[in-house]
C-alpha cells in the first residue's frame, strides 16, 4: 500500500517520530463472522491517525483490538517497539494507551472533577493504607495530581461545569469531558471512538480545535475514527481506510481521496 | 425535678430506640457500602454477618470446622481443638476468613458477570446467601452459641445514676448499646473519609457507575471488587459481634438483614450518614408507637411498624431521606 517510508514533518511543521504502535496482520472473529480480516498498519509517534470506512467495517473492533476489550485470534500487536501479549483492558490503560468510547462512558454519578481524577489513577502511587488514614504523602499527590486536572479543564474550556454531576451535561460536553478523563492520563496513544458523532457544526469544530491543540500543544499521538470526511481529511497526517473488515487504503488525505478501492466502497460501484 | 411517670417512660424508651437503632444502622451499612460501591444490592448481607458470627465464636472456642460432616464420612470424632484464643486474635482470624471469601465470591460469581444488569447480580447474591447459610451449618454446626468478646453488658451505671438524681427515676441503657454507638461512629467515620478522599474510593465509585469506563481508565475490576467484598465482610463482622453478643449467635441472626430493609429504604440506599438517621428514626419510632399505640392495638407493634413506614416512604420519598435523586435524561 501506499504506506509513507520515513518520518517526516508535516506542511505545519509538527514532527512526526519512529513508529509508536504496530498492528501486524490482525484477524478478529466473533464466532464464524470475520470482523477484521488480515489488517496490518502502524501509529507514527506525533501524527493524527484516522480510521475510516462505511458503517460495519471494522473501525471500532480495531480500536477495541488496541485497547485490549478484544483480543484477535491472529496476528501481532507491537508497541514500543515491544510484542504486546494479550492483555486486559485495564493493562493496556496502565501502558499508556487511554481512549473514549462512540457511545461515551463516563461516570455518570461522579462530578466532572471526580471523572476526570479517575483518569490519573493510574498514576498515584500511594499505597491503600496510606491513603486510607489520608496521610500527608497522599494528601500531597492528591493535590500534585488535582492541578495537573485543572490545566487539562483551562485547556478543554469546562471550568464552569467542573462540580457538574456528568448525568446532567448535554451530550455535547459530555464529549469533551470523556476527552479531558483520556488526556489526564497524559496518554502515549490516544484512541478517540467517533469523537464528533451527533454532534452539530460548531460543537464539530470546537471538537476539532481540541484535536488538534491536543496534538500540537502535548504532542499526543491520536488514532481516531470519524465518519465526517472532511473533518478527518483535515485532521489527520494518515488515514487508514476499511471496508468490510478488510483495509483498502492507507496513506495521506489526498492519497486516499484518490484511491480508486476507496471511491468505490464509499459511492458503490457499478455492477455489469 | 419532678416530671409525670408517662413522660419519663416515654423518655426511657426513646433512648433505648436510638440505641437500638444504630445496632439496625450497623447492619444497613453493610447494604450501603456494596450498594455504592458496586451498584448491587447484596441480599447475602444478614448471613454474611451471621456468618462471621459463627466463625468467630467457632475460632475463638477452638471448634473443628465440618467436625459433623468429618464425623459421617471417615467416622472420625473431632470435638475441638482444645483452645480458647484471646478476643482479638480471633477477631482478625475471622476478619483474614472474611478477605478469603471475598476473593472466592469475586473468582466464583463476579467475574462471571461482568456489565450484567443490577438484576442478574442481585439475584446471585440471593444464591449467596442460601450458600453461605448452608456453609454456616455445616461448617459450625446449627446449635446457639454465646458471643463473649468481653464486650461490657448490664446496665450502664453512669446513666442510672444520674437521671435517677435528676428525675428520681433510673433509666436502664444497656452498655452494650453505648459500645454499639461508639463503634457505629468509628465505623462511619472511617468508611466516609475512605470512600470520598481516597485513591481506591474514587476507583470504587467509578466501578459502581460503569464498568467499561472504568476498566478503560486503569482500574482493575478484580481488585476493587475483592476490596469492596472484604470491607462489606468486615462490617458484616462488626455487624455479627455485636448482634451475636447481644441476643446470641443463632440461625435467626440472618433474619436481622430484614430489619435493614426498612431502614434503607428510609434512609436511602446510596448514603452512609442515611443508613444511620435511618437506623435511628425507625429505633426510636418503634419503641415511641409501641409505648403510645401498642396498648390499644394488643402490643407487638415493632414487628410491623418498621416495614409500614418504610411503605409510606417507598410512596412519597422513594429515594429515601438522603439517597441520590436518579436523573435520568431523555
Amino acid at each position: 500500500m501506499n504506506d509513507m517510508s520515513q518520518a517526516a514533518p508535516t506542511a505545519d511543521g509538527r514532527k512526526i517520530g519512529g513508529v509508536l504502535m504496530e498492528m501486524k496482520n490482525i484477524t478478529l472473529r466473533f464466532g464464524g463472522v470475520k470482523a477484521i480480516t488480515d489488517i496490518s498498519f502502524d501509529i507514527r509517534e506525533g501524527e493524527i491517525r484516522a480510521i475510516i470506512g462505511p458503517n460495519g467495517a471494522g473501525k471500532s473492533s480495531m480500536l477495541n483490538v488496541i485497547s485490549g476489550f478484544y483480543t484477535p485470534q491472529e496476528g501481532e500487536v507491537w508497541f514500543r517497539g515491544q510484542r504486546r501479549q494479550p492483555m486486559k483492558p485495564y493493562e493496556v490503560a496502565r501502558q499508556g494507551i487511554a481512549r473514549t468510547f462512540q457511545n461515551i462512558a463516563l461516570f455518570d454519578g461522579m462530578t466532572v472533577l471526580d471523572n476526570i481524577m479517575t483518569g490519573r489513577l493510574t498514576m498515584m502511587k500511594s499505597g491503600l493504607l496510606a491513603q486510607a488514614l489520608w496521610w500527608g504523602r497522599a494528601e500531597a499527590e492528591e493535590v500534585a495530581h488535582r492541578a495537573q486536572v485543572e490545566k487539562i479543564i483551562d485547556f478543554l474550556e469546562i471550568q464552569a461545569i467542573r462540580k457538574t454531576p456528568v448525568g446532567r451535561l448535554p451530550y455535547g460536553l459530555k464529549k469533551r469531558v470523556e476527552l479531558a478523563r483520556a488526556l489526564a492520563a497524559e496518554p502515549k496513544l490516544l484512541l478517540l471512538d467517533e469523537p464528533m458523532a451527533g454532534m452539530n457544526v460548531e460543537e464539530k469544530e470546537d471538537m476539532s480545535r481540541f484535536i488538534l491543540d491536543v496534538n500540537d500543544e502535548f504532542g499526543t499521538t491520536i488514532a481516531l475514527i470519524e465518519h465526517d470526511m472532511g473533518v478527518v481529511m483535515d485532521l489527520s497526517d494518515r488515514v487508514v481506510v476499511m471496508d468490510y473488515g478488510k483495509k483498502i487504503g492507507d496513506g495521506t488525505p489526498a492519497e486516499v481521496r484518490a484511491n480508486q478501492d476507496v471511491i468505490d466502497a464509499y459511492l458503490g460501484v457499478a455492477h455489469d | 425535678m419532678v416530671l409525670p411517670d408517662t413522660l419519663l417512660f416515654a423518655m426511657e424508651a426513646a433512648l433505648n430506640g436510638l440505641l437500638s437503632g444504630v445496632m439496625y444502622a450497623l447492619v444497613a451499612l453493610g447494604f450501603v457500602l456494596i450498594f455504592k460501591a458496586s451498584g448491587i444490592f447484596n441480599y447475602a448481607q444478614g448471613v454474611m454477618a451471621l456468618f462471621a458470627a459463627l466463625t468467630l465464636v467457632g475460632i475463638q472456642q477452638g471448634q473443628v470446622p465440618f467436625a459433623d460432616l468429618i464425623h459421617a464420612l471417615t467416622g472420625v470424632e473431632m470435638h475441638g481443638f482444645g483452645w480458647t484464643l484471646p478476643a482479638v486474635v480471633a477477631i482478625v482470624l475471622t476478619g483474614i476468613v472474611m478477605i478469603g471469601m471475598a476473593m472466592v465470591i469475586e473468582t466464583l460469581i463476579l467475574k462471571h458477570l461482568v456489565n450484567q444488569p443490577p438484576i442478574i447480580l442481585f439475584m446471585a447474591t440471593i444464591g449467596l446467601a442460601y450458600f453461605l447459610e448452608g456453609l454456616g451449618d455445616t461448617m459450625w454446626g446449627s446449635d446457639i452459641k454465646a458471643m463473649d468478646v468481653g464486650l461490657p453488658q448490664g446496665i450502664t451505671g453512669w446513666i442510672d445514676e444520674s437521671t435517677n438524681s435528676l428525675f428520681g427515676y433510673g433509666f436502664y441503657v444497656d452498655q452494650l448499646n453505648i459500645v454499639a454507638m461508639v463503634v457505629a461512629a468509628i465505623l462511619v467515620t472511617a468508611l466516609t473519609l475512605f470512600s470520598q478522599y481516597s485513591k481506591q474510593g474514587r476507583a470504587l465509585r467509578a466501578v459502581a457507575d460503569d464498568h467499561q469506563a472504568a476498566l478503560s481508565v486503569g482500574i482493575s475490576l478484580r481488585f476493587i471488587w475483592v476490596l469492596v467484598w472484604s470491607i462489606a465482610g468486615f462490617v458484616a463482622l462488626v455487624a455479627g459481634i455485636m448482634w451475636g453478643a447481644k441476643s446470641g449467635v443463632q440461625f435467626s441472626l440472618s433474619l436481622i438483614a430484614l430489619k435493614a430493609l426498612p431502614v434503607l429504604m428510609l434512609g436511602g440506599f446510596t448514603s452512609i450518614p442515611g443508613a444511620i438517621v435511618g437506623g435511628l428514626i425507625i429505633g426510636v419510632g418503634e419503641q415511641l408507637f409501641e409505648f403510645f399505640v401498642g396498648p390499644l392495638v394488643g402490643g407487638a407493634t415493632e414487628n410491623w411498624f418498621a416495614y409500614v413506614l418504610a411503605l409510606l416512604f417507598l410512596v412519597f420519598r422513594p429515594q429515601g431521606l438522603f439517597g441520590e435523586k436518579i436523573i435520568e435524561r431523555v
